[in-house]
């Protein structure tokens, strides 16, 4: 009994990084059920879904608000940055752990409570789920006479996100420490791999945002349930109600959650960028082309994230002297983003790339990185996003550049680290019919949005119906698009498969697999001194050529 | 050997073996010890002391740069309320932002809490001063610890006074009628930032309980001073804080 | 990959775009979507051209692109962005630095959980005062319009946007309760509807038509439902519509 509770309590952190990653896994399964039933909807509005009836409009809003929450946060920042960062960062530094295991764990089981209390925002309050979607603008987040699921609901979900900050304000600042202070003699900072890069921008970002979200949550928090007027403004009204007796001001809140918001997108999304520049390196056998201006990118794309919030709130009466700024530093980050693109195809363009699993799979984030990115540039633009913004154009954008791009980022993380976790390989096969199907249906169902958005058609509407626009023109478009949403979820069967399948009876992997060279893979014991770069890979001298990061370079001669 | 106040610290930090990614500092081609690089030397095993110190300090350096942000995030909110009004029934833009006047005890508070950031330091410097921590790392007795004790107990008593005044200040509000739920943003932000504050001191109160108490019960003298010299930095930076914030709370409603 | 997206397009036998524009300054926005999604799509196919080619080569090639080559794309992509940021800004300029002619119509709009209601000053040009707590629906004062004001007593509430076409209309958005979007994408044009502020548009709709309203920030369970329509319609039936709903309302007086 000690034994079990002593695993599950566990300090170590490969534990907790498995721990962080099943968590993440069960956030998934619910946050695609969701946007499967979503989009069932959008279809068939009038068909009797089982257990839900005829959906009504607020439960569209309520599994639009649950579906992005669920994502946002338990996937796309617990999976590549907790769960990975935990797996494998101290070993990839050299060290024997992280700085502070106990808040490590700590952090974990903050965020596990964050996570049943979002769910019991769904399931356990009259109202249900909050309908004021993962952005939660006031004054609708902040009166419970506004809709149905913002009375306790809501509450919760405040709880909710609130316990979460905390967490991920330890999870950062542990990162940090063991990032800065825990790496072994000789692991300079231009022989960090990649990803403890990304992990270290993400948990800067990490640390600066979600303070902020915190400080947000709480104001909110106030306003609903101690009389406070941050956000609600002078004679608001609902239901014939004036609520508003103070003058708070809405836009406090798109302020203080977008600044948070924005630097949230990059927290998703970089660690996938940085294990991709590793993976590229690997299964290509070449240097990465650039280290250093790769590294020096991913740190100016977190500085950069931290200046652009104000692109949300283009149309939201920003002054627009204002909008002109905030679009400028928008298009500039467009820049480093470029420049990661140019280094990771001139590392490729040599060829030869052993094409296993993990390396598709950052490839596919590749590709997604430029599809999603490449529109970027013009919502960026104010005068074009007066037309673009909160239309499906872009859910279309942010679906291919953090959601999927991110989501094949792990995946790529779990079929590379799997043998860390098991010993044992994933299967290929299995992996490549993974890998082609998901990605044909991630691009079948998200490139047809782009022009859902171009028709007009809003974010957040459960038909495409209504009294004075119709979108019936659109019906054989969302039909393609569900039955590929169909398809992908479809497609993450066949890894569950795999992953229950290889965990038992994989081929098992033995000492490095992949023939990599970062210190994660180093069975024995780790030198004292780190004397080698991270991708010594020397594919032109002989086939597969490389030097280890433990090894030292007088063995070599 | 445990980390000692010495007259030139700045070596001392210098001295450290554990941090990542630099060799030791007598070990550096250019000081030190002089005869080369020597890496090879450099000892296995776990860092000493001074790196589990450092690591503790540099952990709570980023805890409190989030918290620094926390506290960026609320002040921001607080001018961009201020200069957010609405137009009233005559169509003329008014702000329902009235200034309210600080109770005096305030000041009294912000002294209380800048002493006890005097003796605060005061104790966590008795735990890095050479002679005494040599001694109890020897096991001939627990100097330091006698000499540290009673600072910070005073300090623990400057802490429960401020919070005491802060509470006081309240009530003071309260009675003219400024609640935290007053129509007045002023008012709201008062409590919030006053609020919030008091929360963190409450924080450090705790921990400087749990640091006293470790003064008696930890048995290296490493722990001891890894738990006073925490704690004091912590209280150090809410003292600093709380001292932008009274600023704020003066001099810019 | 594209297949899909392709197949999708075939099926529908023609392209989704966006609706037909009505307003002055929508061509050149069009023009400068069109040319940003050519010079985009063509770089996504380019870049995936160049995945597809280093996926298939087989034998590894024995140099490496050279430094200077990526910093000359870079430099490219550098110049193409900028160009974009530009010809954007000129637009955007000229939509929002500066304010209406002062020949321009003034229109309110109001967006309520969820209706949209539009009010025309009246021949005096001036609004009327608006109280909360006088807000009736049902008693035909959905704005809750003080009756006790001159300006008021001609101010038309109509629940359909009728603008006359070729004259430019100063837009001022206000909302009662939450935050709405007012969008009409046959006039490319969004704002949002924030409670508390009130925040001006202006444009001009030059061709007779109708064009759907929509709102495009969720703003609780009837948010699809939020809808209204825009009439285009020639000066003179739009003299005739205000004049018939001027009478209208004296009628019920």
């Amino acid at each position: 009994m000690r034994r079990a509770l002593g695993k599950v309590f566990t300090t170590d952190h490969r534990r907790l990084g498995v721990m962080y990653l099943l968590l993440a896994l069960a956030a998934v399964a619910v946050g695609t059920t969701l946007s499967l039933l979503m989009r069932f909807h959008r279809v068939w509005p009038n068909a009797v879904i089982p257990g839900f009836g005829v959906m009504k409009p607020e439960d569209y809003l309520a599994l639009v608000t649950m579906h992005g929450t669920l994502m946002v946060f338990f996937v796309l920042t617990v999976a590549p940055q907790s769960g990975f960062a935990n797996l494998v960062l101290p070993g990839q530094i050299g060290a024997r752990g992280m700085a502070f295991p106990k808040i490590n764990a700590t952090s974990f089981w903050l965020t596990l409570v964050s996570f049943l209390v979002l769910i019991s925002a769904a399931h356990l309050t009259a109202g249900g789920a909050p309908i004021s979607g993962w952005t939660s603008y006031p004054p609708l987040s902040a009166l419970p006479a506004a809709g149905p699921g913002q009375g306790l609901g809501m509450d919760l979900w405040l709880v909710s996100i609130g316990i979460f900050c905390v967490a991920a304000w330890l999870s950062a600042l542990n990162m940090l420490a063991t990032i800065v202070g825990k790496r072994r003699a000789g692991m300079t900072w231009a022989r960090l791999p990649m990803t403890v890069w990304s992990w270290l921008v993400a948990s800067v970002l990490t640390l600066l945002a979600f303070v902020v979200l915190l400080a947000a949550v709480g104001m909110l928090f106030s306003d609903r349930h101690f009389g406070t007027n941050f956000f609600i403004p002078m004679g608001d009204m609902i239901n014939g109600q004036v609520v508003g007796h103070g003058n708070g001001s809405p836009m406090l809140w798109l302020q203080l959650f977008w600044f948070f918001g924005h630097p949230e997108v990059y927290i998703a999304v970089l660690p996938g960028m940085g294990l991709a520049t590793s993976l590229f390196a690997n299964f290509s056998r070449r240097r990465v082309a650039g280290y250093k201006m790769m590294a020096g990118m991913l740190v100016a794309i977190g500085l950069l994230g931290l200046l652009v919030w104000g692109h949300h709130m283009f149309v939201s009466g920003i002054n627009p002297y204002a909008g002109t700024a905030f679009a400028a530093v928008t298009m500039a980050i467009a820049v480093p983003s470029t420049a990661e693109v140019i280094g990771w195809l001139a590392t490729l363009w040599g060829g030869g790339l052993r094409l296993r699993t993990p390396m598709l799979f950052a490839l596919g984030f590749l590709s997604f990185f430029i599809a999603g990115g490449l529109t970027g540039p013009i919502l960026a633009q104010p005068s074009l996003d007066v037309y673009l913004h909160n239309t499906f154009f872009v859910v279309a954008h942010f679906h291919l550049i953090m959601a999927m791009a991110g989501v094949f980022g792990v995946f790529a993380g779990v079929y590379y680290w799997f043998p860390l976790m098991t010993g044992r390989l994933m299967n290929e096969t299995l992996g490549k019919v993974h890998f082609w199907v998901s990605l044909i249906a991630a691009y079948g169902t998200f490139l047809p949005m782009h022009f859902a958005g171009l028709a007009g058609e809003p974010r957040h509407y459960d038909r495409l119906t209504g009294p004075a626009m119709n979108f019936t023109a659109l019906l054989p478009l969302e039909r393609g698009i569900t039955y590929s949403a169909l398809l992908l979820a479809a497609a993450q069967g066949i890894f569950l498969w795999n992953v229950f399948v290889s965990a038992r009876r994989g081929r098992v992997a033995g000492v490095n697999p992949w023939e990599s060279t970062t210190l994660e893979w180093e069975n024995g014991e780790v030198p004292s001194l780190i004397e080698r770069g991270p991708y010594e890979y020397e594919l032109p001298q002989g086939e597969g050529g490389y030097h280890p990061q433990w090894e030292s370079p007088v063995k070599q001669e | 050997m445990p980390a000692t106040f010495t007259r030139n610290p700045v070596d001392v930090e210098r001295n450290d073996t554990g941090i990542g990614g630099k060799p030791p500092y007598d070990r550096r081609p250019t000081g030190g010890g002089g005869d080369g690089e020597n890496w090879e030397n450099h000892p296995q095993g776990r860092g000493g002391p001074r790196e589990l110190l450092i690591r503790y300090r540099l952990g709570l350096m980023f805890a409190l740069s989030g918290d620094l942000m926390f506290f960026v995030a609320l002040v921001s909110a607080f001018f961009v309320r201020q200069s957010t009004g609405h137009f009233d029934v005559y169509n003329h833009y008014t702000t329902d932002w009235r200034s309210l006047a600080v109770p005096p005890i305030l000041w009294l508070n912000t002294a209380v809490l800048l002493l006890s950031s005097v003796t605060m330091e005061i104790a966590r410097r008795q735990l890095f001063h050479e002679i005494d921590v040599m001694e109890e790392w020897l096991g001939l007795g627990r100097p330091a610890v006698k000499r540290a004790a009673p600072w910070l107990i005073a300090t623990l008593g400057l802490g429960l006074t401020f919070l005491v005044g802060q509470w006081v200040a309240w009530e003071q509000l309260v009675q003219q009628g400024y609640l935290l739920s007053a129509p007045n943003p002023s008012s709201n932000f008062f409590y919030l930032i006053t609020g919030i504050h008091g929360l963190h001191l409450v924080v450090g109160v705790l921990a400087l309980m749990a640091a006293l108490m470790g003064l008696f019960t930890l048995k290296k003298v490493e722990f001891r001073q890894i738990a006073v010299d925490s704690v004091a930095w912590y209280w150090h930076t809410m003292g600093i804080f709380w001292a932008f914030l009274f600023v704020l709370l003066v001099f810019f409603q | 990959m594209l297949i899909p997206a392709a197949y999708a397009l075939l099926k529908i036998g023609r392209v989704v775009w966006m609706p037909v524009d009505g307003s002055l300054h929508g061509p050149a926005a069009d023009r400068l979507m069109w040319w940003n999604l050519v010079a985009l799509c063509a770089i996504a196919v380019a870049g995936h051209l160049w995945l597809a080619f280093a996926m298939l080569r087989r034998k590894p090639a024995k140099r490496s692109v050279p430094a200077m080559a990526r910093w000359v794309l870079l430099a490219g992509f550098c110049g193409m962005y900028a160009w974009m940021a530009l010809t954007a800004q000129n637009l955007w300029a000229e939509t929002r630095y500066e304010g209406p002619l002062q020949t321009a119509m003034h229109v309110e709009v109001v967006g309520v959980q969820f209706q949209w209601y539009f009010r025309y000053p009246g021949p005096d040009a001036t609004y009327g005062v608006t109280r909360p707590r006088l807000v009736n629906a049902a008693a035909g004062n959905p704005l809750g319009i003080d009756p006790r004001d001159a300006n008021g007593r001609d101010d038309v509430v109509s629940s359909v946007l009728v603008l006359p076409a070729g004259r430019e209309v100063e837009l001022r958005l206000r909302s009662l309760d939450v935050m709405h979007g007012f969008f009409i994408p046959g006039m490319r044009l969004k704002e949002d509807a924030i409670p508390g502020m009130t925040l001006h548009v202006h444009f001009t709709p030059e061709k007779v038509g109708t064009y759907p309203i929509l709102c495009s920030q969720v703003c609780g369970l009837g948010h699809d439902r939020m809808q209204a329509r825009l009439m285009v319609v020639s000066p003179a039936d739009y003299a005739a519509w205000i004049a018939g709903r001027e009478r209208a309302r004296e009628a019920e007086e």
